[in-house]
This record gives C-alpha cells, sequence and structure tokens, in this order.
C-alpha cells in the first residue's frame, strides 16, 4: 500500500494529469472554478462546454464517467436546495405540468446547479489524479499559511488514528451489552465523544513532546520541495485558459 | 584532564517537583559513559520518565545538573542538546507524526537545517539501520506496532544522537518484533539509556542496570547482579518472569 492508496478518492493510475505537480493542478481547478463562476447563467452553452472541457481532462486522466459520477453524488445535499428555488422565489411565474414554477427562481436553481455541479466535478478531479500528501505539498508550495497546512497535514495523519480509538470505544461500549437505539442513549455517546476529545487532546501534548524532542521550534522544516516547468504549467493551464474563452464568449455573445 | 571522552550522560544532585507540588526526583546522581548500554529499571511512579524528560530539556527547573558529553542542558544550547539526546518514545503513534516514514525520519535532520540530498543520505541511512528502508513512502499507520517502533528509533538515529534513550522498548511488541528491536539495538554504535520494565531484556542487552526508586537511584551495577539480588528486587518492586533464573542465561 502506498500513501494515497488508502484513501478512497484517490485513482492509482499513471496520466499526464496525475503527473503534474500538485500546486500547478490546484491553481488550475481554483481558476476553473472562479471562471465558471463568473459565467453569465443565461449562457447555457457555456456550461455544456465547460462540461466537455471536464469531460476531456476526466479522459486524459483515465477516470472511467462511472467513477466520477458516484463520486459527484456528494453534491446532494446542496441539489436539494437548489430544487426549492422554482418553488419559493417570487416573480414571474411559468407552468410546467400543471405546476406552476417561478421563473426567476428556475434561472437560480439552474445557476446552483450548473455552477455547483461544475465545481464539484473539477474537485473530484483534482482529488482522484493528486495524492492526498500531494495536495498538502502543493497547498504548502502555493503560500497558503503554514499554520492551515500544518492542521491539515496533521489531520491526514492521526484521522486513521483518531478513528481506530473510536471503534475501540465502540467496540468496548457494544461488549459491555450497550446499543445505541434511541434519544436516551444520546447522553452515552456524548460522553464517549468528549472521552475521545481528551484523549485526542492529551495525544496531541505528547506528539507536541515528541516534536520538541526532535528540535521543532514552531515551523515545519521544508522536507519535499515541489517545483514545476513552465511547460507542466501551461499544461496545466489549459484548462482554465480555454475556460475563460469560453466565459469571455458567453458575455460578449 | 584524561584522554577519555566525556561521558556521554552525567547527572549530578538531579531534584523535581511538578509544579502541583507532587516531588519526582529527590537528587539523582547517574554517570552513563561513551558507548555504555544501561538499563533504567523501577517500577512505576519511581519517576523513570520524569528523569528521561530533563535529559534533552524538556522539563527543568529543579535543582541539580546534567550534561550531556560534555555540554549542559539549558536554554543556550538546546538545539544541541535536543540533537545529542534522542528520545525514542513508547507510543510510536505519538513519535511519528508526519504523513510517511521517510517524511519522519526527514523531520529532525530538516529542523536542523540539513536539505536535499545531504539529507535524502541520512535518512537512508538511519531506515537502513533498523531494516526500514523499503518502507520510506508507507504512511505510518500502515506499519505493523513493531516496524512504527523501528521507524521510530530511525526517526531518532537520523539525528546522529550522543545517546539513544528508550521508553519501554519492547512494550507491545510479539516476541519476534521484540528479538528483531534487540537484534537492531545491539548493532547500533551508540550510547543507550533503556527505561524498562522488561527485565529478561535489560539482562539480554544491557551489561549494567540502574535501579530508580522514590526519585533516587537505589541501585547501580551489573545487570546480573541485580537481578540475582531477590531482596533488593523486592525491596523495589521489580519482579521476574515466572520461570526466569538470571544466572541460567547471563
Amino acid at each position: 500500500m502506498g500513501a494515497g492508496h488508502a484513501h478512497k478518492l484517490y485513482r492509482d493510475v499513471r496520466s499526464p494529469v496525475h503527473e503534474l505537480p500538485p500546486h500547478t493542478k490546484l491553481a488550475a481547478v481554483l481558476g476553473f472554478v472562479v471562471v465558471v463562476v463568473s459565467t453569465p447563467r443565461e449562457a447555457v452553452w457555456a456550461f455544456a462546454l465547460y462540461a466537455a472541457l471536464l469531460a476531456a481532462v476526466a479522459a486524459k486522466a483515465r477516470i472511467p464517467a462511472g467513477f466520477l459520477l458516484k463520486r459527484l453524488l456528494i453534491e446532494i445535499p446542496f441539489v436539494a436546495f437548489a430544487l426549492l428555488m422554482p418553488f419559493v422565489v417570487p416573480g414571474e411565474r411559468t407552468a410546467f405540468l400543471g405546476v406552476s414554477l417561478s421563473v426567476p427562481g428556475l434561472w437560480g436553481a439552474w445557476n446552483v446547479l450548473a455552477k455547483g455541479t461544475l465545481g464539484v466535478a473539477a474537485s473530484v478531479l483534482l482529488a482522484s489524479t493528486t495524492e492526498l500528501r500531494a495536495l498538502i505539498l502543493g497547498l504548502q508550495r502555493l503560500k497558503l499559511p503554514p499554520l492551515l497546512v500544518q492542521i491539515a497535514s496533521f489531520m491526514i495523519r492521526y484521522g486513521d488514528v483518531i478513528t481506530d480509538e473510536m471503534r475501540r470505544m465502540s467496540v468496548a461500549r457494544r461488549s459491555r451489552g450497550f446499543e445505541a437505539r434511541g434519544v436516551r442513549h444520546w447522553g452515552v455517546l456524548a460522553k464517549s465523544a468528549g472521552a475521545l476529545f481528551i484523549r485526542s487532546y492529551e495525544r496531541g501534548e505528547r506528539v507536541h513532546l515528541a516534536m520538541v524532542s526532535r528540535g521543532y521550534t514552531g515551523t515545519m522544516p521544508v522536507i519535499d520541495e515541489v517545483t514545476a516547468t513552465r511547460a507542466q504549467w501551461a499544461y496545466a493551464a489549459a484548462l482554465p485558459l480555454t475556460a475563460l474563452l469560453i466565459c469571455l464568449l458567453g458575455w460578449t455573445l | 584532564m584524561t584522554a577519555a571522552p566525556a561521558p556521554s550522560l552525567d547527572v549530578r544532585g538531579l531534584a523535581y517537583a511538578y509544579p502541583d507540588g507532587h516531588q519526582a526526583l529527590f537528587g539523582v546522581d547517574l554517570t552513563v559513559g561513551h558507548g555504555e548500554r544501561v538499563a533504567l529499571l523501577g517500577p512505576n511512579g519511581a519517576g523513570k520518565t520524569t528523569l528521561v524528560l530533563h535529559l534533552n530539556g524538556i522539563l527543568t527547573g529543579g535543582a541539580g545538573t546534567v550534561t550531556v558529553a560534555g555540554l549542559p542542558v539549558g536554554k543556550k544550547h538546546m538545539a544541541e542538546i535536543r540533537r545529542r539526546v534522542g528520545i525514542v518514545f513508547q507510543d510510536p503513534d505519538d513519535q511519528l507524526f508526519m504523513p510517511t516514514v521517510r517524511e519522519d525520519v526527514a523531520f529532525g535532520p530538516a529542523a536542523a537545517g540539513v536539505r536535499g540530498a545531504a539529507l535524502e543520505a541520512v535518512v537512508r541511512r538511519a531506515l537502513e539501520r533498523v531494516g526500514m528502508a523499503e518502507f520510506a513512502d508507507r504512511p505510518p499507520h500502515h506499519l505493523s506496532f513493531g516496524q512504527r517502533r523501528r521507524v521510530a528509533v530511525a526517526t531518532v538515529l537520523a539525528m546522529e544522537p550522543e545517546i539513544l534513550v528508550l521508553d519501554e522498548p519492547s512494550s507491545n511488541l510479539d516476541p519476534a518484533s521484540r528479538r528483531e528491536l534487540a537484534d537492531i539495538l545491539r548493532t547500533l554504535d551508540v550510547t543507550v539509556l533503556m527505561v524498562t520494565h522488561d527485565l529478561p531484556y535489560a539482562l539480554e542487552l544491557c551489561p549494567r542496570s540502574v535501579v530508580l526508586s522514590e526519585g533516587v537511584i537505589a541501585a547501580d551495577g551489573r545487570t546480573g547482579d541485580i537481578l540475582a539480588d531477590e531482596e533488593l528486587m523486592a525491596r523495589h518492586r521489580l519482579e521476574l518472569p515466572f520461570g526466569f533464573v538470571p544466572g541460567s542465561v547471563a
């Protein structure tokens, strides 16, 4: 098992997209999302083109459509909100299959749905082609505040440790005949959560001790420097730049 | 002055009380010569951990002095002291805090300013010394407990310490991992102070033992002699595993 295999989001294949340095991909996705969000919602064809662009990236990255679509399901809670808009937004109304719908609400729903889906799809593509560890290095390279990078990095390292601890506590509870069935058992669960917090906090103190013992003075030493050539930047920029072109067309046409 | 190198560790009159008033050490004197392997034995609550945390200046402020290879532990030389004293903590999950084994081993040297190819070489060598080189790119969580303990030792070896301090090195290890770790520790050309309850392990690895009890050094001598002294052992709540006779293996 390699570093990234553990994570469900990452798809371990070789592709030109996988091999791009993480910070170029992060910048490209961010640029793409900004462009998509700035596109006028009436330019429906532009969104179709964006989707085609992402499909092209997915093909290049050897990410199957099914894999991508399944991971898009995370969007559902937001979609539910968008689906309400045609019913509740005031304004001009239209009838569809005998149901009265608000026209601005429909546009609003389309706006949220289209931009949201494209944004999530781009992020899913990023996550399936970049190992978590590399993402952290990319963020570090893009000069995200070091404290945030450290927090994210510790989350990755200790996520599994804490989940394990949580599972052991759950096994211990069940071994003593506890089954969480209803509201009356929430107290026990809350106490377990509290105990887990304290254990994690104490672990944090021990980890800090270990770090200080090895020369930590408040900043993480740079161990891996990620670099990108001009060609790699240009390759990564292809996505947001093409999108920008479409966006500009959307505003002028 | 003699030509002999300064002892790796020299503790003189070390006393310490925690902020809540609990006094853990009452004047500890301990000298560990260069290249020696010494076991630090003692019952729970004897002050072993407190003593260990003094060795690299995590705890200070009590009475007495600690000197590491001639350098006094104090604010002035803290970075160098922490390089010289390599502590391997009991839970490897506390010790290994970076996302991959390689980065974890690199942490100490990188904090000291080593970069690039030199850093790679240091990491590679440290992992080779504990037989974990092929696991460099694994996340620590995916290693067995014994492997994690070995990586924890490597993280400290990478700093080329003067003295390696091991806190319960054999705890939670299955017998094979326990023996593998012993094989590794024997090959290391470094001073070792080993805090342990595992008396056969102390006998196997450390020619000399000291007993810390109620905050003072209660005994200091050949490990075989100490383990054979039933009265001394009983007085300090030290017990051999059932059926273990120290004279039969030493």
